[in-house]
């Protein structure tokens, strides 16, 4: 995986984890974000589609359902280009380490499942930087899915997948939707040397699990506070 | 059989054999009187019975309001620019474009990929890159390149506005401290732009520095004709 971008060598570290709704990924990464940080580490944590100025034209698409799934995809990439250019690039060359809860995994999936070619999307990612480790959340499906469905939740619309007419029914569609989603996680892990995690573990184990693997691949001594 | 052409294969869920309308593209520069000839068209279009829509950039009603926010405070890179406006050109392809197109429409479109692409590229955007990304768009019927020089635009520009725009000059690229020196530079660059655009898409190009009735004419003539086949 590179770690230069133009021929600059980039000092910091990306870390992104990947995986289904339910599956953990979010507790977990936030545990690692509060460990690192506890333990004076350079650490910056972003998440998928939260960037202020495109956050308000997700949010209205997504309500009135206006979205295609190319329109889908672009604007959840203007939110994605707007954090890594703006935050998650020049935190990186500042010699932080970055973590991110989902990355361009999470759009590669999706977007291909709602029809996206997938040539056309690798294209619109294809300056961007790869992690340095991607841990996917690798839980049977049928966890993911009741860990969401249990509650009987108010789907949201897109969440559901009712965009792609699978079923009438949310649930059913969120199931249908989610499995498809799932089958291409899996078609990625070999191409962008995923990190399994099989997650059925403790949250407590499977936290002392990632940490093993980050203490593994990070020199953590080089990104304390204060190093320079 | 009227099957539309996409530059590469078409978005998910559209079905090009059923778009029966036309797709006329009125390009040029800032001021080179594109919206004026577009109203005339549009006129000159219902007056003959044809059904007639409009098109342009940044009428999404997706993210045409959070752009015109973004443009103001100036603070997205220039990557998340080129997504962002690709993002209203989809919504508006997808949403209003092709919809017309289907139900037999002749939609005509003040700007299209092609402004969007070189300004991208003068903001350093790969051209690869923008061709990928716009690659799920229709090839138009016709793509009338409104052909002015620079001294008149700038002439037109301040005759109608009594003053040049942030964008239109260029000024986030940073040519030049002076407003009119970096407005003269990034036109001409368009220009340059254009023309290779004008190489590889094959543009009409009409000559624009004539009177609004003339150009008209001209449009009109050369649309007729693409009409009866």
């Amino acid at each position: 995986m590179k770690n230069e971008i133009n021929g600059e060598e980039i000092k910091g570290k990306l870390i992104a984890v990947e995986g289904l709704d339910g599956s953990g990924k979010s507790t977990q990464v936030h545990l690692l974000y509060k460990w690192l940080l506890g333990n004076g580490y350079k650490v910056f944590f972003t998440e998928w589609n939260s960037s202020d100025l495109v956050k308000e034209a997700t949010k209205k698409g997504k309500k009135r359902q206006l979205l295609t799934p190319t329109t889908f995809s672009l604007i959840h990439a203007t939110d994605f280009t707007d954090r890594y250019e703006r935050q998650i690039l020049p935190m990186l060359k500042a010699g932080y380490i970055v973590l991110c809860d989902r990355y361009i995994f999470t759009s590669y999936a999706r977007d291909q499942v709602r029809g996206c070619d997938p040539d056309w999307l690798r294209n619109i990612y294809r300056h961007v930087i790869l992690p340095d480790i991607v841990f996917y959340f690798q839980l049977p499906l049928e966890v993911s899915l009741s860990r969401i469905l249990d509650g009987r939740p108010a789907l949201k619309y897109f969440e559901a997948g009712m965009d792609m007419n699978l079923s009438p029914d949310p649930y059913m569609s969120f199931r249908l939707f989610q499995g498809r989603v799932k089958e291409q996680y899996e078609l990625m892990v070999e191409e962008f040397h995923f990190t399994v995690l099989q997650a059925e573990l403790l949250i407590l184990q499977q936290q002392e699990k990632m940490k093993e693997v980050v203490k593994s691949k990070i020199n953590l001594s080089l990104y304390r506070k204060g190093v320079q | 059989m009227n099957q539309k052409l996409f530059f590469g294969a078409p978005p998910p869920n559209v079905d090009p054999a059923r778009l029966c309308g036309k797709l006329i593209v009125i390009e040029g520069l800032d001021s080179s009187g594109r919206t004026t000839q577009v109203s005339l068209l549009s006129d000159w279009l219902e007056e003959q019975g044809n059904a007639v829509i409009q098109t342009g950039l940044k009428r999404s009603e997706l993210v045409s309001e959070s752009l015109e926010q973004a443009k103001k405070g100036n603070v997205l890179s220039p990557r998340t620019v080129s997504l962002f406006y690709a993002t209203d050109f989809y919504d508006q392809l997808e949403n209003r474009i092709i919809p017309s197109l289907k139900a037999g429409f002749v939609v005509i479109a003040d700007r299209y990929i092609y402004t969007l692409m070189a300004r991208d590229i003068l903001r350093g955007a790969d051209p690869e890159w923008l061709k990928i990304l716009y690659s799920r768009a229709i090839i138009p019927d016709a793509v009338f390149f409104l052909n002015v020089d620079c001294n008149s635009l700038l002439d037109r520009t301040l005759q109608s506005r009594g003053k040049l725009d942030y964008w239109e000059s260029g000024m986030d690229i940073g040519y030049a401290r002076e407003w009119y020196d970096s407005f003269m530079i990034y036109q001409q660059n368009m220009r340059v732009e254009f023309r290779k655009l004008h190489k590889e898409f094959h543009f009409n190009v009409i000559n624009a520095n004539r009177s609004q009735r003339t150009i008209h004419n001209e449009l009109k003539k050369k649309i007729e004709l693409m009409l009866e086949k």
